[in-house]
């Protein structure tokens, strides 16, 4: 993702870990960090991706004045009363592209760790695309992106590396 | 503090149960913290009548993130140099996830010395729904 200012929080960083339940002092306790070999705070491995947050375009963000395609008073606020009756539990499993695709991949080279104070930048790259078949979900459509974070100096400090997959079908277990 | 090279072998492993019973208070959670909202992990009326799964599952990034706290409480903070994963299969509410990590080399490079390990993650059912690779400096 396209990121022009992604300014690295201490309150962001606990939230984060928190979140894939990570306690471990060196994402929140500045104290104990401060005596630990990296020196300070620094973010989970996977911190990167939380640049969503910055990105003015984020497709996967409610945005003020626009209608927002996850459900409010019907099943998607992107479709009218009547379509949404219809199409539930229509016959066809629908694409899993409705969902704007799955994660296929994700890569993280960590030319050095996050910290806060970091303002970083991301610039996106396009990648590869191909296709797959699998009996399981149809045809696999692949697309990969190349996301570079820069700090406030300019170096490089994290490359992503996502690949999305669009499903011709809805993947069950 | 990271791992002693001395001590490590190929084939050496470490695992982690890192998440028992994944409630959908903790995806909404993820969703929060990484400002990822797409529906299909948190809107029940969405993703079953819209989407046609058959409940909201799990953002990939956050087993992505979970298994990498098992990485970093076996290798150290500040040590990875690289992670990369597949999702290989989806994670619903419920799931009781276990990470594990296996050294697959011991190497050095530019006078660093480095262990690549192969990384899964099953589900209570011990089918993978990550694989992946992870590099990390070691002492």
């Amino acid at each position: 993702m396209a990121v022009e200012r992604f300014p690295v929080e201490a309150s962001h960083i606990l939230m984060f870990a928190r979140s894939i339940g990570d306690s471990n002092p060196i994402y929140s306790d500045a104290t104990h960090a401060s005596d630990t070999e990296v020196g300070s705070i620094i973010a989970p491995p996977t911190f990167a991706q939380a640049s969503a947050q910055f990105d003015p375009d984020y497709f996967l963000r409610p945005k003020d004045g626009q209608k927002w395609f996850g459900s409010g008073g019907t099943a998607s606020g992107t479709l009218s009363q009547n379509e949404d009756k219809a199409d539930s539990k229509s016959d066809d499993k629908k694409s899993g592209s409705s969902a704007g695709g799955l994660h296929a991949e994700q890569h993280f080279t960590y030319h050095r760790h996050l910290k806060p104070g970091d303002v970083l930048s991301a610039e996106n790259k396009p990648g590869e695309s191909w296709e797959k078949e699998s009996k399981r979900a149809g045809v696999l459509k692949f697309s990969e992106s190349i996301t570079e974070y820069r700090d406030q100096n300019g170096e490089l400090v994290v490359t992503a590396r996502s690949v999305g997959v669009v499903t011709e079908k809805v993947i069950e277990q | 503090m990271g791992l002693k090279a001395d001590g490590l072998s190929i084939g050496d492993s470490y695992s982690e149960v890192i998440v028992e019973d994944l409630t959908r208070t903790q995806i909404v959670q993820y969703a929060g913290a990484s400002g990822d909202y797409n529906p299909v992990h948190s809107d029940e009326k969405f993703v079953t009548e819209v989407a046609g799964y058959p409940t909201v599952f799990a953002h990939g990034m956050l087993t992505m993130g979970m298994t990498g706290r098992m990485l970093t409480n076996y290798v150290g903070d500040g040590r990875l140099t690289y992670y990369g994963v597949r999702f290989v299969n989806q994670v619903w509410p419920g799931d009781t996830l276990t990470a594990r990590a296996e050294v697959s080399e011991v190497r050095e490079e530019n006078g660093q010395t480095l262990i690549d390990l192969a990384i899964s993650t099953t589900n209570q059912d011990e089918k993978f729904v990550l694989t992946g690779n992870a590099t990390a400096r070691v002492d």
